[in-house]
């Protein structure tokens, strides 16, 4: 009757290998397939199926109580991307405790297991408990299954233990409890949103109980989740956010995200495969949906940086194990996409009934953070090379000279190739031809034909025509340098600051067939027509087309053409009128010219006939 | 006389061939203040570029030296500094010779005054004359920079001093051909014309005299020499390349100043600010001021075409469409000609102050418009205003002086009024 919860088992397969050991023997194999680590809580189910009487017995029934009480902390991210180009983050902490909270003696020294949390199991006699705390909704038909579902909103459930006689109370008691634990509005909760479901919520922990009378299910959908619910989950993990995964849940970018969840289970398992004890486990799991298609300028490249703005330097000291899985399904043979740092650690495992394959990154080696003492993953999306292209830009600072260079790339591995490289630069880029430069490899490659045609200022652009010999798997660069012309005021356009545009450089090229590169290729073909390699199949017509480029010049100042004029024009002034001056004009002794006062009496004396002063 | 002389040529040489060897080589020869579209080393390299990808380098707007500099860079192409070095030295050791024919037609003149001795030189401060003219050039700073950027005007230079050499020593046709020369260049030179005439003339004692068949003969030989030399130099080009392409490609760009690039002088900013329907208006006015000079100053300075020839020089080196340090370096070494016109000079000070200032604030403000972007055109423009006020300044106090002192020459030192007061001189 347990199996009727039948959820899709995940079993993990660690199956270390080499990329360079290929064929192991399958006596390996066979060795590696019997390494089964059971670390999902679907593991547990099938030992209950496999042993049903266990699964009856009452926890409370056969302890042993081992001396020390042991505990375990695991922790675990996992990271899958979605087909929709987001990406699916889910952390997971496991903290087991073989601890009895129900037993006779009272639990009163935690060491990882918090203890906030132990106490409200303890007072309220929780069996079982399930809390989660969602923002946004899954979208399964474009995200597919998550791993563990969680409704929009907060959800609570709860199994008490049967010894509880007033489990309506006890509930309302536990939800404002949780309440306060997790800074959330759980105290809404009373019986007009609280069910009893009859068979969908069974425990997932050990114990096959029917009575739903135990069983409380509520949802708060409206419940908003930030900051304030994520601190205090944090503060439930043994390491804190100090240490260990935890330090990559930064509130700032786990809630810009297309979806976030984050939950508490508390459940009991079993402690051995014959189910003798049981412990009491936790796991906190937050989930966590990122749009970086949107806020990475549409590139589907990601990592953890990106992600989390943080990267991984240590595990948490107190975990045992801190893994991290990196599903790499999609990505069989490693032609699609490249994770870096390589990990040579593949694991195979069945979730959701879908085989799919993880690379693990094991945080407690130090081998893992390699030499920069940091584990930052990053996955780039291999591009498929094209035989040939090219980039162009323009080298050099300041407005008075550059340099444009051309860079062409001949991807073929084993072939050359001749292209015609054309480009037409504009007169106000005066080119010197006398700078080209053409190199690949290092070495200096001559073209084997330049048409140069100058340019001609206002009338016609240079053009520059060559045919280049592109060696196999090589870059060849073309350099030319150029010096900038300061235009009439009147031919800028009107936002000259922007810069003026240099068309694209065109290169056409003959370039050697891909099917040509197959030296295989006869298998399907008549023997008479393989034998002297053809020439229509051996090489195709392309042509590639450059960057444009964007090349600044300097600019007059366009507000002060009067200015100039005048000014110019009083320099040119001050030159004329000083020689004017000395060239008409004549050295004279100064001759005290009379004032203005003399001069009137003198005139009044004529008339008067009186002698002049 | 020899050997201060040598060891002169042996500092300048070392000046020279140091910094030939630093990378400062490559930083002064992208300099615009030292190097113009005309004359730029790039560009003369660019050229022979063209030449050798069979394409006309006049066929492009990069290139604008005549064809002759194109064929003699083409076979000295690997001795170019040295015959840049070589440029600049034959330029001194000319000019100190073309002084010692100054310094006898200066003892000449001098024999007229009455009572004014202090105004003539000694025989020895004129014996040294030459030597400071030869390290006013050879150790001023534009000169070496312009070398250093391999500036054709270093060649242009050492034509003209060719040119004043034959023509104080009174060789016509060696004059005439120099002048053809330095023409064929720049067209500007062509205004020394008339001084080279008025000297030669001078030399052969034959008055200025428009009646006279004796002048009249002398002008138009020496006219036809010029004139002569000229056409042969331009059919040897035309047959050097096989098309007149460099007819426009040089002297249209002289003339028509399409290429605005920032330099020294007052065409560039002028012409990219002004308005297209009054370009060529202003182009006029601007190219004819360069030649304006000529007839009144010669009306002027007819007995002194040494002089004329001097302010010729340096009216082309301020007015001209493409300037660079190398014309002013040029002028400036006539200056030690003329100290004994120190003491009627009235603003030497300031000038000279302004001229320096200016040279150095020309690299900083260029740097903060093209480099920092702090600056603007307007910057750089003002400070190539103010260098071309400075040098206007500089030429008109020496006409000046020079024409004072003439003044005091004929009218006596001490100058009295008709009363017995002391007497100052102004200009009406």
């Amino acid at each position: 009757i347990a199996n009727s919860y039948n959820r899709p088992t995940l079993i993990q397969l660690q199956n270390t290998r080499e990329e360079e050991e290929e064929q192991q023997t399958t006596a390996q194999q066979e060795e590696q397939t019997k390494r089964w680590e059971a670390t999902e809580l679907e593991e547990e189910h099938v030992h209950d199926a496999a042993v049903p009487p266990l699964a009856g017995d009452p926890p409370a029934a056969d302890p042993p109580s081992p001396p020390p009480s042991k505990d375990d902390f695991q922790e675990e991210l996992v990271i899958r991307p979605l087909h929709s180009g987001d990406i699916y983050a889910s952390f997971q902490f496991r903290t087991v405790w073989d601890a009895d909270f129900m037993g006779d003696q009272k639990v009163s020294h935690y060491r990882l297991f918090p203890k906030s949390l132990g106490q409200v199991i303890t007072k309220f006699s929780v069996r079982e408990l399930h809390i989660s705390f969602t923002q946004g909704y899954w979208r399964t038909m474009q995200w597919g299954q998550p791993y563990l579902p969680s409704p929009p909103g907060a959800e609570l459930w709860v199994w008490f233990q049967d010894t509880v006689t007033d489990v309506d109370g006890t509930w309302k008691e536990l939800t404002n409890v949780l309440s306060g634990i997790f800074c959330a509005s759980l105290n809404f909760i009373d019986s007009t949103n609280t069910v009893q479901p009859s068979a969908s919520f069974k425990p997932l922990g050990i114990g096959n109980v029917t009575d739903h009378s135990f069983l409380r299910y509520a949802t708060l959908p409206r419940e908003i989740v930030c900051t304030e619910n994520l601190t205090p989950w944090k503060k439930l993990l043994p390491c804190g956010s100090k240490a260990g995964l935890s330090v990559l849940l930064k509130s700032e970018k786990l809630f810009h995200s297309t979806f976030h969840s984050q939950a508490v289970h508390v459940r009991p398992v079993c402690q051995d495969p014959q189910c003798r004890t049981t412990s009491m486990e936790l796991r906190q799991t937050l989930n966590v949906v990122f749009d970086l298609h949107t806020s990475g300028q549409g590139k589907r490249e990601w990592s953890l940086f990106k992600m989390f703005s943080r990267t991984l330097t240590e595990a948490c000291p107190l975990a045992s194990s801190s893994k991290v899985y990196v599903d790499v399904t999609d990505n069989p043979q490693g032609e699609q996409f490249e994770l870096s740092p390589a990990t040579p650690l593949l694991t195979q495992a069945v979730v959701l009934g879908d085989r799919r394959t993880y690379s693990v990154y094991d945080l407690t080696q130090q081998a893992s953070f390699g030499s920069s003492r940091s584990l930052n993953m990053l996955l780039r999306w291999k591009m498929l090379r094209p035989l040939l292209h090219s980039e162009r830009y323009v080298a050099g600072y300041g407005l008075q000279a550059g340099e444009i260079h051309t860079l062409i790339y001949n991807h073929h591995p084993y072939r050359a190739f001749p292209v015609l490289l054309l480009s037409a630069v504009p007169w106000y880029l005066r080119l010197y031809i006398h700078t080209l430069t053409v190199s690949s490899k290092g070495k200096d490659n001559r073209p084997s034909y330049i048409h140069y045609q100058p340019s001609k200022d206002r009338e016609r652009p240079h053009l520059l025509e060559m045919l280049l010999q592109l060696p196999p798997n090589s870059v060849t660069e073309v350099t030319v340098e150029f010096e900038r012309a300061l235009l009439k005021w009147t031919e800028y356009t009107p936002d000259p600051n922007h810069g003026f545009y240099v068309g694209s450089s065109v290169i056409s090229a003959l370039v050697p067939s891909v099917v040509a590169m197959d030296t295989n290729s006869t298998l399907d073909r008549p023997l008479f027509s393989s034998f002297f390699p053809c020439k229509e199949e051996a090489s195709y017509f392309m042509r590639v087309y450059t960057e444009p480029l964007l090349v600044n010049l300097p600019t007059p100042d366009f507000s002060m053409p009067y200015n100039v004029i005048c000014l110019t024009c009083t320099v040119v002034a001050v030159g004329y009128g000083s020689l004017y001056n000395l060239l008409t004009r004549t050295f004279q002794v100064d001759e005290p010219s009379p004032g203005l006062a003399k001069r009137i009496a003198n005139v009044i004396r004529r008339f008067r006939g009186v002698p002049l002063l | 006389m020899a050997a201060p002389l040598a060891l002169l040529l042996i500092v300048a040489v070392t000046i020279r061939a140091a910094l030939f060897r630093t990378s400062l080589a490559n930083l002064i020869s992208e300099r615009v203040e030292v190097v113009s579209p005309l004359n730029a080393w790039k560009r003369v390299v660019e050229g022979l570029a063209l030449l050798d990808l069979d394409i006309s380098p006049y066929s492009g707007d990069v290139f604008h030296e005549t064809p002759m500099v194109i064929y003699l860079f083409h076979f000295l192409m690997d001795y170019a500094e040295i015959t840049f070095m070589g440029a600049g030295v034959k330029f001194s050791s000319l000019h100190l010779v073309s002084q010692f024919r100054k310094q006898k037609f200066a003892l000449e003149a001098d024999r007229i005054p009455m009572d004014c001795l202090e105004l003539i030189r000694s025989p020895t401060e004129m014996y040294y004359i030459p030597l400071k003219v030869a390290m006013f050039y050879l150790l001023n700073p534009f000169t070496i920079v312009s070398c250093v950027a391999k500036c054709t005007c270093g060649l242009n230079n050492a034509v003209i001093a060719l040119f004043i050499l034959s023509t104080m020593r009174g060789s016509a046709l060696l004059s005439a051909i120099f002048l053809a020369l330095a023409t064929y260049q720049s067209i500007y030179p062509l205004t020394l014309c008339v001084p080279a005439l008025l000297y030669l003339l001078q030399r052969l004692y034959i008055p200025v005299n428009v009646r006279r068949s004796s002048f009249w003969f002398y002008t138009l030989q020496y006219l036809f020499m010029f004139l002569g030399s000229l056409l042969v130099l331009i059919c040897l080009s035309f047959f050097l390349l096989g098309s007149w392409d460099f007819l426009p490609a040089v002297y249209g760009f002289i003339l028509s100043v399409p290429d605005l690039t920032p330099n020294i002088g007052l065409f560039w900013y002028f012409f990219a600010e002004m308005f297209d329907h009054f370009r060529l208006f202003f182009l006029c006015v601007f190219q004819i001021n360069v030649f304006f000079y000529t007839l009144p100053l010669s009306i002027k300075l007819k007995e002194h075409p040494v002089f004329l020839i001097f302010m010729q020089i340096a009216l082309i080196a301020i007015f001209k469409s493409y300037p660079t340090v190398g014309d002013l370096s040029l002028y400036m070494a006539f200056l030690p000609v003329w100290n004994h016109l120190y003491r009627f000079l009235r603003n030497i000070f300031l000038v000279s102050c302004v001229l320096l200032a200016c040279s150095a604030l020309f690299p900083v403000l260029w740097h903060l418009w093209i480099y920092a972007g702090s600056a603007n055109s307007n910057f750089y423009y003002a400070i190539t205003l103010l260098f071309s006020v400075a040098q206007i300044l500089l030429v008109s106090d020496y006409f000046y002086a020079f024409l004072r002192r003439e003044h005091h020459l004929t009218n006596g030192l001490y100058l009295k009024k008709k009363d017995g007061s002391e007497a100052t001189l102004v200009l009406k």
